[in-house]
C-alpha cells in the first residue's frame, strides 16, 4: 500500500520547469482521449499528471509515458483548463537528463559504431549525455 | 328534458382535415335532446362565440357542448360565453375531437364516426349536469409559520411586510436555525451570523410578527382559510415579561452543560440562551440539569441573582390557540448520524469530527474563536482528511440520496482552514464534487488553486495508531490504494430532516417521502405547495438545499400564503365530490384513499364530511366508495353509465 506523502519538492520541481499549474488539471482524461500514443504507455497523459498532483515522484519517474510523447501538441490544443500537457511530459524528461544516469564516454564508444552511427544522432547524445 | 345545443368547431384545417364537419353536424342533429347544431371555422374567436351566445338565447338552449379542442385549452372561454347567454358555467361542456381524434387519425371516415361519439357521450353527460356554484370561503387574515431557522424568518418577513399579520413558532429557545451556527457561507463567504441577525432582529421588532419561541405546534384543526392551531408554550421557568436579558443568572448558574448550539465542542449553563444574539433574547432552564429540578429545592441561585425577579420554579406548559388562514412549514433539517458510520471512527477517536462541529470550530463566535484546534489536545491541526458523502449517495447501508451541500461546504471548510492555517494541508476523498449554482464552480477551482489535494475515492477506514489517525483509501484515477496520517477528520455528513417532526407532519396532514422529507404538490411546478391547499413549504424540510435557494423557496411560499391571505374570501371550483349521507354507511374507505385530506369522518352520525375547500375533484373517493354515496358532482356514476352506453351503442 503506497503511503499518500505527498512530495511537495518534486511538485514544486514539474512545476518550475514546466511552468504549469498541477491543480488546474480536473482530470477530465481528454489529453489521453486524443493521445495518438496512449496505447503504447503504461500511464497514459492524464495518469502521469494524476502522479504529478499526488507527488508520488517514483510513479512518475518510473513512467514510459513521457518517453512516448511526440509533442504532437494534440492534448495542448484541446485541454479546456489551458494545461500545456507536452511541457509537463518534457519536465520529466528534463529531471531524468539532469540525474545525469547513463552518462557517455566518448572514448569508450566502440570505433565500429562511431563510424556506423548518423552524426545527428551521436551529437543529440553527446549533448545530453555528457557533461 | 333539456335543449342542447352543439358547436362544431373546424380548428380552421385542424379538425376539418380529417373530420367531415358538415356530414357531422348534420348527425348530430338527429341525436335525441340536441335541438341545435351547427359549425364554424374558428369557434373560440369573437364570432364563433357569439354564434354560442345567440343560439343559447334564440334556441332557449339548456346546455351547451362545444366540440373542439381540450377543455384545459377553451372550456373557461366557452363557459364564459355561456354565461354571457344566459346559462350556467357549468352546463357547457367540450367535446375533445382535435387532440383525441382529428390529431390522432388519417382515416376521415373513421375520425368522423369517432367524433360523433364523443360528441354524443358528451351529449349524455351534459344532460344530467346541474348549474353550479362557485364555492366561497371567507379567509382569516393571519399566518402560521412553523419553524423559525432562515426559511421561516424569510417567509414570516415577506408575510409580514405584505401587511399580514404572522406567528411565528420555534421549537428552540432562540430563532436562527441552523444558519446561526454557520461560519462563513459559500462561495462569497459572508459571515453567516452577521447577514442573519439583522433579520432575526427584524422578526423580533415586527409590528405585524408575533413570535412564540420555545413552543411546538400541538394540534391543527380546519383548513385552507380558516385553521384553528394550538401552540404549547413550553415552561421556560422565566417570566418572559419580566426577563430584562439581562444574563446574571446564567452567569451566576453552577451547572455546566455540553452546549447544543456548539455541537459539544463548549458549554452552556443550566440556565440558558443558546448563544449571545438570541432573539428572543430571554433564557431557559434545562430541567434536565438544573439541581432545582434534580435535588427539589436547592440551589435557587438564579432566582436570588435576578434584579427583576423573573425566575418562577412554579411556571407551567401553557397551550395558546390560534386562528390562521394559510400555513408554512419550514422545520429544517439535522444532519446525519456520524456514529452510524462504524468504520470512520468518530465517537472512539476524538479528532474524527463532523462538519458542523467544524463550522463552530471555524466560527468567530465558536469555542476557539475562529483558530482552528484539534479537540484533544487543543493543537493546530497540521493535515485534516475531509470525508465527503458521509453518509450519502450509499443506498446499501445510509442515505440513497445526494445531500447537495457537502461538496460546497467541504470546499469552504478547505478553504477556510487554509486561511486560518497557512501551512495546513487539506486532503478531501470524494465520489464526485458537484458545484452546481452560481459562483459554485469557481469557487471550487479557487479552493484547487490555493493547494487543497482533491482524492477521487471513498475512505474504508479510519483507525488510531500510536496517536496518529490513520486514514485508508483509494485515489481511482490514479489506480492506487491511498494512506494518509491525518491530524484531524470532518466528516461531511448529510442531511436529513429534522428528528422528531413526525407528528407535526402527522398533525398537518401533509405528505413526506421514503427519506421523510417533505413533499410538494409537483415537483417541477408547484414545489413550494403541500398537497393540501392552505399549508405551504418551505426549506431543507423539503429537501436537502443551499441558504440561497431556501430563501427564495421561502419567498416562494410566502407569496403563495399571501395571495389568499390578502382575499376576503376564496373562490374554489365547485365540480367537488360530495356524499349522499342517505347511502353513506360510514365505512370510512374513502378517508384512506383521499390524497388532499378532504374526507373526514363524523362519528356520531356515522357519515362523511367533506372539506369543500381541500376537495380537488380527482375522483378517488367516488371510484372507491361500495355504496355510491361519494359522488362527484356533475360526473355522478349515472352520467358516466350514460357516456359509455352511448359509446358503445352504435358498435
Amino acid at each position: 500500500m503506497s503511503k499518500l506523502l505527498i512530495d511537495k519538492d518534486f511538485k514544486r520541481r514539474i512545476e518550475e520547469i514546466s511552468d504549469q499549474k498541477l491543480s488546474d488539471c480536473y482530470q477530465c482524461g481528454r489529453c489521453t482521449a486524443g493521445c495518438p500514443f496512449a496505447n503504447f504507455m503504461d500511464a497514459p497523459p492524464n495518469q502521469v499528471i494524476r502522479f504529478m498532483q499526488l507527488g508520488l515522484k517514483d510513479d512518475v519517474l518510473d513512467s514510459q509515458g513521457p518517453w512516448f510523447c511526440a509533442a504532437c501538441l494534440v492534448c495542448q490544443t484541446r485541454c479546456p483548463r489551458g494545461v500545456d500537457i507536452p511541457r509537463l511530459m518534457e519536465a520529466v524528461r528534463v529531471i531524468h537528463l539532469r540525474a545525469k544516469e547513463g552518462l557517455i564516454d566518448v572514448s569508450e564508444i566502440d570505433k565500429e559504431l562511431l563510424l556506423d552511427a548518423p552524426p545527428l544522432a551521436l551529437m543529440s547524445a553527446f549533448s545530453k549525455y555528457t557533461y | 328534458m333539456k335543449r342542447i345545443g352543439v358547436f362544431i368547431c373546424h380548428c380552421g384545417i385542424n379538425i376539418a382535415k380529417t373530420v367531415d364537419v358538415e356530414a357531422l353536424t348534420e348527425e348530430i342533429k338527429k341525436y335525441p335532446g340536441v335541438e341545435h347544431a351547427e359549425n364554424y371555422k374558428y369557434m373560440c374567436s369573437d364570432p364563433g362565440q357569439n354564434l354560442v351566445i345567440d343560439a343559447i338565447k334564440e334556441q332557449k338552449l339548456d346546455a351547451v357542448v362545444v366540440a373542439a379542442c381540450s377543455p384545459t385549452l377553451h372550456e373557461n372561454t366557452f363557459r364564459n360565453a355561456s354565461e354571457r347567454g344566459g346559462l350556467n358555467r357549468y352546463v357547457c361542456e367540450m367535446a375533445n375531437i382535435r387532440e383525441h381524434c382529428s390529431w390522432v387519425h388519417d382515416d376521415k371516415t373513421v375520425a368522423t364516426k369517432k367524433a360523433s361519439l364523443i360528441i354524443k357521450t358528451i351529449v349524455e353527460k351534459v344532460k344530467y349536469d346541474e348549474p353550479l356554484e362557485p364555492i366561497q370561503v371567507n379567509v382569516t387574515k393571519r399566518a402560521l409559520v412553523i419553524g423559525g431557522g432562515i426559511a421561516g424568518i424569510q417567509a414570516a418577513l415577506d408575510i409580514a411586510n405584505a401587511g399580514v399579520e404572522t406567528i411565528l413558532v420555534e421549537k428552540g429557545p432562540s430563532i436562527g436555525g441552523r444558519m446561526a451556527q454557520l461560519s462563513e457561507t459559500f462561495p462569497t463567504l459572508d459571515c453567516s451570523q452577521c447577514i442573519l441577525t439583522p433579520k432575526m432582529v427584524e422578526v423580533s421588532q415586527h409590528k405585524k410578527i408575533k413570535l412564540i419561541a420555545y413552543s411546538e405546534v400541538e394540534d391543527v384543526e380546519g383548513s385552507v382559510g380558516n385553521f384553528k392551531v394550538k401552540i404549547k408554550r413550553k415552561a421556560a421557568y422565566v417570566d418572559q415579561a419580566k426577563c430584562t436579558g439581562c444574563g446574571i443568572c446564567y452567569e451566576k448558574c453552577p451547572i455546566k452543560v455540553d452546549s447544543e448550539f456548539e455541537e459539544g465542542l463548549g458549554k452552556r449553563k443550566a440556565i440558558y440562551t443558546p448563544f449571545p444574539q438570541a432573539v428572543p433574547n430571554k433564557p431557559i432552564i434545562d430541567t434536565e440539569h438544573c439541581t432545582f429540578f434534580l435535588k427539589p429545592g436547592k440551589c435557587k441561585v438564579c432566582q436570588i441573582v435576578c434584579p427583576v425577579q423573573a425566575v418562577d420554579f412554579e411556571q407551567q406548559d401553557e397551550i395558546l390557540e390560534e386562528e390562521v388562514g394559510a400555513i408554512v412549514v419550514a422545520t429544517g433539517y439535522d444532519i446525519y448520524e456520524p456514529e452510524k458510520l462504524k468504520e470512520y471512527g468518530y465517537g472512539t477517536i476524538p479528532d474524527v469530527i463532523t462538519s458542523m462541529q467544524f463550522e463552530r470550530l471555524l466560527s468567530a463566535s465558536g469555542p476557539t474563536v475562529g483558530d482552528v484546534r484539534r479537540v484533544s489536545d487543543g493543537k493546530e491541526p497540521k493535515r485534516i482528511v475531509f470525508i465527503q458523502c458521509a453518509g450519502s449517495r450509499d443506498k446499501e447501508n445510509h442515505l440513497e440520496y445526494c445531500s447537495k451541500i457537502c461538496c460546497m461546504y467541504t470546499a469552504k471548510h478547505a478553504l477556510l482552514y487554509k486561511h486560518r492555517v497557512h501551512d495546513g494541508e487539506a486532503i478531501i476523498f470524494y465520489i464526485d464534487v458537484r458545484t452546481a449554482g452560481k459562483g459554485y464552480e469557481e469557487f471550487y477551482n479557487r479552493v484547487t488553486d490555493e493547494g487543497a489535494t482533491y482524492i477521487r475515492g471513498k475512505v474504508s477506514k479510519v483507525y488510531q495508531d500510536n496517536g496518529k489517525i490513520i486514514v485508508l483509501g483509494a485515489d481511482t484515477l490514479s489506480g492506487k490504494q491511498v494512506e494518509v496520517e491525518a491530524d484531524m477528520v470532518v466528516l461531511a455528513l448529510g442531511m436529513v430532516p429534522t428528528r422528531n417532526s413526525e407528528a407535526l407532519v402527522r398533525t398537518l396532514k401533509i405528505q413526506c417521502d421514503a427519506n421523510a422529507f417533505l413533499t410538494e404538490a409537483h415537483p417541477k411546478l408547484r414545489p413550494v405547495e403541500s398537497n393540501t391547499t392552505g399549508i405551504y413549504l418551505a426549506g431543507a424540510a423539503q429537501g436537502p438545499k443551499d441558504i440561497p435557494e431556501v430563501v427564495a423557496q421561502a419567498s416562494g411560499a410566502a407569496s403563495k400564503a399571501i395571495a389568499i391571505l390578502t382575499q376576503d374570501e376564496i373562490t374554489f371550483e365547485p365540480t367537488i365530490a360530495g356524499v349522499d349521507e342517505d347511502l353513506c354507511s360510514g365505512c370510512g374507505i374513502c378517508v384512506g384513499v383521499c390524497p388532499y385530506n378532504a374526507r373526514e369522518l363524523d362519528r356520531e352520525e356515522m357519515v362523511i364530511k367533506v372539506v369543500e375547500a381541500l376537495c380537488q375533484g380527482c375522483g378517488s373517493c367516488s371510484s372507491a366508495c361500495p355504496s355510491g354515496a361519494a359522488q362527484q358532482r356533475n360526473l355522478i356514476d349515472r352520467q358516466i353509465e350514460r357516456m359509455v352506453v352511448s359509446a358503445l351503442e352504435e358498435n
